[in-house]
């Protein structure tokens, strides 16, 4: 017969707040990737879909005429940034998935029930994996790219290459994340992440430049966040990293690095603000 | 000094009144019984001392503490066992536990410690490093019930812990609720069994329609009800005219009341008696009426009759009425976040 299990007072080893924000963190984080290792087709499908993008589409237009593309880039190569930047993004408009599923089977009531420190863990670990798993797609397909001959950045563009994906993926994550607590359900939320995916790829400067495009489609892509992280990592990708030259032509006047990385940030802290109040009212 | 203090209680889901000024007192260090049929308001009850549900009106107070005020610190000290146990199907059970650790911020000895000692108690070690997607009901129920337990609270919290488990996990369960009461923790949990509650708890209050219709020791409800439930044969079948005989002798003894005669049972009788050496007595009146006792019966009234005298119905046929009224779609969404 195993002895009583006697109450314990519950400060008896409280750490500070920090510690404890870091180990719920840490722990909801290490349960994502539980999941991924255990269930990797979404890291799989997520890796090679943008391959076969980069390799088909990139053998669409093989055959274009020489330069047609702007600064005489071969279309693989132009190619390479949009399918990177895509890959990040798809990845973080994924994020809201498993706190979806986590609200519809209860298994956030579990969280909810335990006295975490700060409720944002929850979503700070969503973050942390998707932001990390992200990352590791891209660097696949860059990988990847750079087999095919498409060029590699040099150190001072792989910093700008995963400073703009970074900011990219904060700022979709956060839209992910909000719709996954403000839809009804998974069903729901596939389908935003559906419908948003693809158009958003065409409109931007992903496949073609905007040269090729009518006004109307031109504005469109002037305007996609997406074309701001494209042109900054394809700058990167072309040659000495210059963030004060004009990378983008676009109608409303030109853009720069430096312009594409500030939207970027206002984009991602806008995000997040947006977000929050949602987040308080559902986490609270 | 009481753990739970729920004062004035109400909740409605849209136009459906789950809680109407639910008055409810749970003593420090007792097994406490939530008895009601399903929809009566247990869950709801039980969500909001979880800190999941904020209540319409009234107050929540666990250990002293104002549950809606500062839920984080109620949080601490309530483990809380859902009726609906969410698992993780991927993760191992140790692993759950791992996470259920870290929320509440164990340290990690301690945690893994505490974790190899729940697993010895509730049996988990031939699959707690199994999936979880893999267990039974039985075997979830038991992992949820360590998950509760892991940060040790003083007030454990179960919606309806049993339900539709085998025997085996329900013993298990049993036992481990009886020792944690035997070491001080204060248990509280909901169940539409009557053995349940008739079996575990030290007192227990009836819900119906989201208020506490009777409380107390279920012995004392019991009591309250009054006398024993006997009953009587002359001989093994007897027939309508015999049994009218018996009726006309037994009804003048002092503490005997409401004699029925069971035609179903061969013509038996069914009566109550309350009072001193009252069977005495009547064994003495029908021997000198020269009809000896052939069988005699007694029972205590059982929960059953409790209830029963306390909303005008069954248990059974009050789940058989809210059955038809449920709509566990909209119940389902209402507890998403």
């Amino acid at each position: 017969m195993t002895s009583p299990l006697p109450p314990m007072p519950p400060s008896a080893n409280s750490p500070g707040a920090l510690a404890e924000l870091t180990q719920e963190t840490l722990a909801l984080t290490r349960r994502l990737f539980l999941q991924l290792v255990r269930r990797p087709s979404t890291l799989v499908a997520g890796v090679l879909q943008p391959l076969i993008w980069l390799i088909l589409f990139g053998a669409l237009f093989a055959n274009a005429p020489e330069g047609l593309l702007p600064g005489g880039m071969s279309y693989g190569r132009f190619l390479g940034a949009g399918v990177i930047v895509f890959t990040a993004f798809s990845g973080a408009l994924n994020a809201g998935l498993p706190v979806m599923f986590d609200r519809e089977f209860g298994f956030l009531n579990r969280l909810l029930v335990a006295p975490l420190r700060s409720r944002s863990s929850i979503v700070l670990s969503s973050v942390i994996y998707i932001t990390a798993l992200s990352l590791v797609q891209s660097l696949a397909i860059m990988i990847t790219a750079s087999l095919l001959g498409y060029g590699w950045p040099g150190a001072a563009g792989l910093v700008l290459v995963m400073a703009t994906l970074l900011l990219l993926v904060f700022a979709v994550t956060a839209l992910s994340l909000g719709l996954a607590f403000a839809l009804p359900g998974h069903i729901e939320l596939i389908a935003v992440i559906f419908v948003a995916n693809l158009p958003l790829l065409f409109a931007s400067t992903a496949l073609a430049p905007l040269s090729f495009m009518p006004a109307w489609l031109g504005w469109l892509a002037a305007l996609n966040p997406l074309t701001f992280a494209i042109e900054p990592i394809r700058a990167a990708y072309s040659g000495p990293l210059d963030l004060s030259a004009v990378l983008l032509e676009a109608p409303y006047g030109n853009l720069t690095g430096k312009t594409c990385l500030l939207v970027l940030l206002v984009l991602t802290i806008g995000l997040f603000l947006l977000i929050r109040p949602l987040l308080n009212r559902k986490l609270s | 000094m009481a753990m739970i203090e729920l004062r004035q209680l109400s909740k409605a889901y849209g136009a459906v009144t789950a809680l109407s000024n639910l008055d409810l007192s749970v003593p420090e260090g007792c097994l406490y019984g939530l008895l009601g049929p399903n929809g009566a308001g247990k869950t709801t009850t039980l969500r909001i001392l979880a800190t999941l549900l904020a209540p319409d009106g009234g107050s929540v107070q666990v250990d002293g503490v104002d549950a809606l005020k500062h839920p984080r610190e109620v949080r601490r000290l309530l483990g809380y066992v859902a009726q609906e146990v969410a698992i993780d199907k991927i993760l191992s059970g140790r692993e759950l536990l791992q996470l259920q650790g870290d929320l509440y911020h164990l340290n990690r000895a301690d945690r893994d410690h505490r974790i190899d000692d729940l697993i010895d108690r509730l049996g988990m070690e031939p699959w707690i490093d199994r999936r979880c997607g893999t267990y039974s009901g039985g075997m979830r129920r038991r992992l949820d019930l360590a998950a509760g337990l892991l940060h040790r609270p003083r007030l454990l919290v179960l919606d309806e812990p049993t339900v539709g488990l085998d025997i085996e996990s329900r013993s298990a369960i049993w036992q481990l609720l009886n020792q944690l009461v035997e070491a001080g923790t204060s248990v509280l949990l909901s169940s539409h069994y009557l053995e349940e509650i008739e079996a575990l708890a030290d007192r227990m209050a009836i819900i119906d329609a989201g208020a506490v219709i009777a409380e107390g020791t279920p012995t004392d409800l019991k009591q309250r009800l009054g006398g024993d439930r006997v009953t009587l044969r002359v001989r093994e079948f007897s027939d309508a005219k015999e049994a009218a005989l018996v009726r006309s002798v037994l009804e003048p003894v002092e503490g005997v009341r409401q004699v029925v005669i069971n035609r179903a049972q061969g013509f038996s009788l069914n009566l109550v008696i309350e009072g001193e050496s009252v069977i005495e007595r009547l064994r003495h009146s029908l021997e000198g009426a020269g009809l000896p006792v052939f069988a005699l019966a007694q029972s205590r009234p059982s929960l059953d009759d409790v209830y029963l005298q306390a909303t005008g119905r069954t248990l059974m046929d009050a789940e058989l009425a809210i059955a038809g009224q449920r709509d566990l779609k909209q119940e389902k969404r209402q507890s998403m976040r």
